[in-house]
């Protein structure tokens, strides 16, 4: 009965979501209050809907009910409940389901918080949400339906992919459609804003937040799928340059610009089309990932299954959302006026910098990930491959000066800044800089020289964030109370960014550190071996049978030394799952600050090795590869910062009587 | 699920699963072993989806890591190495498309980008610049003239 | 200017959603990759029969024979696909006095030999790829796959797959007829 229940909700949604799609921007065309009001309560609606048929598929994964198609191609009675949980959105219509929700959420969270929003901005934006709800909603009902019925029910499931059964990943797709999803509604803003011509700094104010909630779930979800790729798969890799993964990358790239030009717009009402477009290209960017995922277009590990017929109906939605809104940008966008005028070297020209960036970066792998596809058709049936080394050698170079800018930036004033001054204030960071980098190249020699000189960008950018809050604290020109004053009052936007762009260098520490100081050991071990790697010394000690609730692993004991010191015991594992017929590594991983120590097991190809009780072993050293989970975690914590700073809660400001306050720069 | 992924799904459960780069493949010389490493990251695995031969678990990337070091060991260059694969298997083989007039437009992508940024970096200060120069329009000055009257006569705006 | 840069992403969306209609074409396989090694000589390899078989091995020099076109099946007996294929191969060198040479890919020999006898052996000529080399000159990706060579040794087909089904029997069938007119072209017997 419940999938029943599920089902109908879905379909009471869909009922909601098209009146929703008319009623209100209808109502603002002809300013009717009522009209435009009904938005609130469709939109509340759609949420508990979806809700409903949300909790409906998951409860069927809970209670293991097989009569359920989805249940049976991605469950089983032996998974640990958490999986089960997971699954719910763990196959192609489970994860549309939860896309459906999430925008339902967003759409209900503007309804709700958005008081201070102009009520027609607020109707036309809910409406356009409910498009996208709509092309959504027909296509799961049509064609991904999570509740179809099998009968009779068969005595158990297939369960899920081995591989996909763990935590870090059961928290992935959640994390990441909060981000992509959550930018639908900084679309339908902008969309909104194209059909009313009018593009300003209030508008501006109101979708910074949603933007920034959106970017850090979506930092928060990449992050996580690149930890658990790099736990996981056995190799110490945290990056591929997978189509899936380019695809979720993008509209990051797009965010983040997105985010630091809403900036533009909010203070000096410069960047208008810019943003707009940004706020645009950010969601269809979504929606690209959405279609090449299930549309079996491109090969990756990461699609679902598939099916051109689906694909087609994703590439329609994409035309009419896209290829829409684009036209009407084309439109629009001349006609919006442009803002405060600037020179090149302002804080203005350092944002467009970045701006124009991230736009080369984000064409620059678009093109890579689908030229596969451009060179398949062109030359009729002929395929090529674009992988890491296109991209690593594209990639690296454009972002390197961006790093550079971002220490700068912050320093150039608005409209028009002193490229000497700004020089001056940064004379120490530099110096500071280089002598950390000539430190890093005593410790260890023999690096590539481009390691070396991300490394100087890193320290860079890391002293130019710690310079920049002294100077706005001014530590160490007046009384260190005042200066613990002045840092205790500023704002936490402020913070945010603080924290975020040193989050960055971190990250790009990390980044750097591991994979090109990176050693490594693949040997045979039987027991009573000895490996050493980086210092350590590693002896096998042997390898037994364990249980696990849904497998049978062979688990190896590793105990690691330093210097005649024990330091740890690493149990690498190699998992049979009886079920799915398949086997997984699971790796054991000793961190510190200085660098993982990462082992994985497994049986010898060779036959002569296995005879004689070996295994093979692979260990590696990753220097600073925690940095780069520290420095994603101080990107999202930077950006949680900035959303719970009181001056940006979602609204317009009030107005201020007095008119002198400074706001100081951000 | 399309044929060749069963072919490859049962190619790599049924002929036992090896383990990216064995330590019997390894080659004595560690010169030759880490230019064969550095070839087998160039290779992708064909039956695997996006991984390198050096990392993938297949038997076919088994082989032809077998094949590279077994090439070098016989004096190959790099470059002759990649080619020997590339012969049999295709461009798609090569993790980095190959440096033709097909592939040119996209190596010369970034680039490409990279230019029209710079165009519309430059395009924004001329606007702007231009905009400055102009000065007011004959209507604007009319509008300035109406309110500085209206305020000189006590109005409020 | 400022008209062109707007309308600029409209058009990049409208030429990349072409190119993604065309991808969409339901006969394209999007894992199917092209063989190197269509209209050139069939690759050096020479293989010695399977141990423990009366059937000779196989190497290029017989594939140089100038009788007609040849098929060139790879298969293995842990290949579960092979096994379905298996009749459509027999009935093909049955019916149609087809010469079916085959490539026993990376198995022991009594299994090959166990599953030929279980099975039936339609093979003129089967060479034993032990180490999986030979699969490599012929730029094997997986079992099963077969090749029509013509009469002089050119590849002129390749399969990836079982050949089974009315679909697939029927494009293999085509290639086939096809191989052979090109044969009598060039002036081989068939």
């Amino acid at each position: 009965m419940t999938p029943e229940i599920g089902h109908f909700a879905l379909g009471l949604a869909l009922a909601l979501a098209l009146i929703q799609s008319v009623l209100p921007i209808w109502g603002a065309a002809r300013n009717d209050r009522l009209w435009m009001n009904s938005a609130q309560w469709s939109a509340l609606g759609q949420v508990v809907f979806v809700g409903v048929a949300f909790a409906a598929l998951m409860s069927a994964f809970i209670k293991s009910d097989f009569t359920v198609v989805n249940v049976v191609e991605n469950s089983n009675s032996f998974k640990p409940m958490l999986f089960k949980v997971a699954a719910t959105w763990g196959s192609h219509e489970g994860s549309l389901l939860l896309w459906v929700l999430i925008l339902a959420i967003f759409g209900a969270l503007v309804a709700l918080l958005g008081n201070n929003i102009a009520p027609r901005t607020k109707a036309r934006t809910l409406s356009v949400q409910a498009w996208i709800s709509v092309g959504f909603l027909t296509f799961m009902l049509f064609t991904s339906n999570p509740f179809d019925r099998v009968f009779p029910p068969p005595l158990d499931g297939q369960d899920l992919n081995p591989l996909l059964q763990d935590v870090g990943l059961a928290l992935h797709p959640p994390l990441l459609y909060l981000g992509y999803v959550g930018f639908s509604i900084v679309f339908s803003f902008a969309v909104a804003a194209l059909i009313e011509g009018r593009v300003d700094a209030a508008w501006a104010r109101w979708v910074r937040p949603w933007a920034l909630a959106a970017w850090v779930f979506l930092t928060a979800g990449i992050a996580l799928g690149s930890w658990w790729a790099y736990y996981e798969l056995g190799w110490g890799g945290w990056w591929f340059w997978d189509p899936v993964e380019n695809v979720s990358f993008m509209p990051w790239l797009m965010g983040t610009a997105l985010l630091h030009s809403a900036i533009v717009t909010e203070k000096r009402g410069a960047f208008k089309s810019w943003t707009i477009l940004l706020a645009i290209l950010t969601f269809s960017l979504s929606l690209l990932g959405t279609f090449i995922v299930r549309s079996g277009l491109l090969t990756s590990v990461h699609a679902f299954a598939v099916d051109p017929q689906r694909g087609l109906y994703i590439l329609g939605l994409l035309a009419l959302s896209i290829g829409g809104s684009f036209a009407l940008y084309a439109w629009r966008a001349p006609t919006m006026e442009g803002g405060g005028l600037f020179k090149p070297v302002s804080r203005e020209g350092g944002l467009l910098v970045n701006n124009l960036i991230l736009a080369t970066a984000t064409g620059t792998v678009l093109f890579g990930t689908l030229y596969p596809l451009f060179y398949e058709a062109i030359t009729g049936g002929d395929k090529l491959s674009v992988g890491p080394p296109f991209f690593n050698a594209s990639f690296i170079p454009i972002m390197l000066p961006l790093v550079f800018v971002m220490g700068l930036g912050p320093f150039l004033s608005w409209k028009r800044a002193d490229l000497v001054a700004s020089g001056q204030r940064l004379k120490y960071v530099a110096i500071v800089s280089i002598g950390a980098t000539l430190v890093v190249w005593a410790m260890v020699r023999g690096g590539p020289v481009l390691g070396y000189l991300i490394i100087l960008l890193a320290f860079w950018l890391f002293f130019s964030v710690l310079r920049e809050w002294a100077m706005r604290i001014r530590l160490f020109e007046v009384s260190f109370s005042e200066a613990w004053r002045r840092a205790r009052n500023l704002p936490r936007s402020a913070y945010g960014m603080t924290v975020a762009h040193a989050g960055l260098a971190v990250l790009i520490f990390g980044l750097v550190g591991s994979s090109v100081w990176k050693s490594e050991e693949i040997l045979f071990v039987k027991s009573g071996d000895e490996i050493s790697i980086a210092g350590f010394d590693v002896t096998f000690t042997g390898a037994e049978k364990v249980r696990g609730p849904n497998y049978i692993a062979d688990q190896g004991t590793l105990e690691v030394y330093r210097d005649g010191t024990w330091l740890t015991t690493l149990k690498p594992e190699r998992r049979f799952y009886p079920v799915a017929q398949s086997t997984t590594t699971e790796s054991s991983i000793r961190s510190t600050m200085a660098g993982d120590l990462y082992a994985s097991l497994s049986e010898p190809a060779s036959e002569q090795a296995g005879a004689q009780g070996a295994w093979t072993l692979r260990i590696l050293y990753e220097p600073l590869v925690i940095f780069i989970w520290i420095g994603s975690t101080l990107l999202v914590l930077g950006g949680v910062l900035s959303l719970t700073d009181r001056r940006l809660r979602v609204g317009a400001p009030r107005r201020r009587s007095v008119q002198g306050a400074q706001v100081p720069a951000e | 699920m399309s044929n060749l992924l069963r072919i490859c799904l049962i190619a790599i459960l049924l002929a036992g699963q090896a383990f990216a780069v064995e330590p019997d493949e390894i080659l004595d010389d560690p010169v030759l072993e880490a230019r064969a490493r550095d070839i087998s990251k160039q290779l992708r695995c064909v039956v695997c989806q996006n991984q390198d031969i050096d990392s993938s678990n297949a038997g076919v990337a088994r082989d032809l890591r077998l094949l590279v070091r077994e090439r070098l060991q016989e004096g190959d260059t790099d470059a002759d190495v990649i080619e020997y694969v590339r012969a049999r298997y295709g461009d798609y083989v090569l993790m980095s498309p190959p440096w033709k007039p097909a592939t040119y437009v996209l190596w010369f992508a970034p680039f490409g980008f990279a230019g029209l940024s710079l165009i519309a970096f430059m395009v924004v200060f001329r606007r702007g610049r231009s905009k400055a120069e102009q000065g007011l329009s004959d209507v604007e000055e009319a509008e300035v003239e109406a309110i500085t009257a209206a305020w000189r006569k006590g109005d409020t705006p | 200017m400022i008209r062109v840069f707007a309308l600029a992403p409209l058009i990049i969306a409208v030429v990349v959603g072409g190119f993604f209609l065309w991808g969409l074409d339901p006969d394209r396989d999007p894992n199917a990759l092209p063989s190197t090694l269509i209209s050139q000589p069939a690759p050096e390899f020479s293989l010695d029969a399977v141990a423990g078989l009366e059937t000779p091995g196989l190497a290029r020099a017989d594939l140089v024979q100038g009788q007609g076109p040849v098929v060139v099946n790879v298969f293995a007996s842990w290949c579960v696909p092979c096994r379905a294929e298996h009749a459509v191969l027999t009935r093909l060198v049955e019916d149609e006095n087809q010469t079916l040479y085959g490539i026993n890919y990376k198995d022991k020999p009594e299994d090959a030999t166990r599953w030929l006898a279980e099975l039936g052996n339609p093979y003129a000529r089967i060479g034993s790829d032990l180490s999986g080399r030979a699969g490599i000159e012929w730029g094997l990706a997986g079992v099963p796959e077969t090749f029509i060579v013509g009469g002089d040794g050119t590849v002129l087909y390749r399969y990836v797959g079982p050949i089974v089904g009315e679909k697939a029997v029927g494009i293999f069938r085509d290639a086939l007829e096809a191989a052979r007119v090109w044969d009598k072209e060039q002036g081989q017997g068939s």
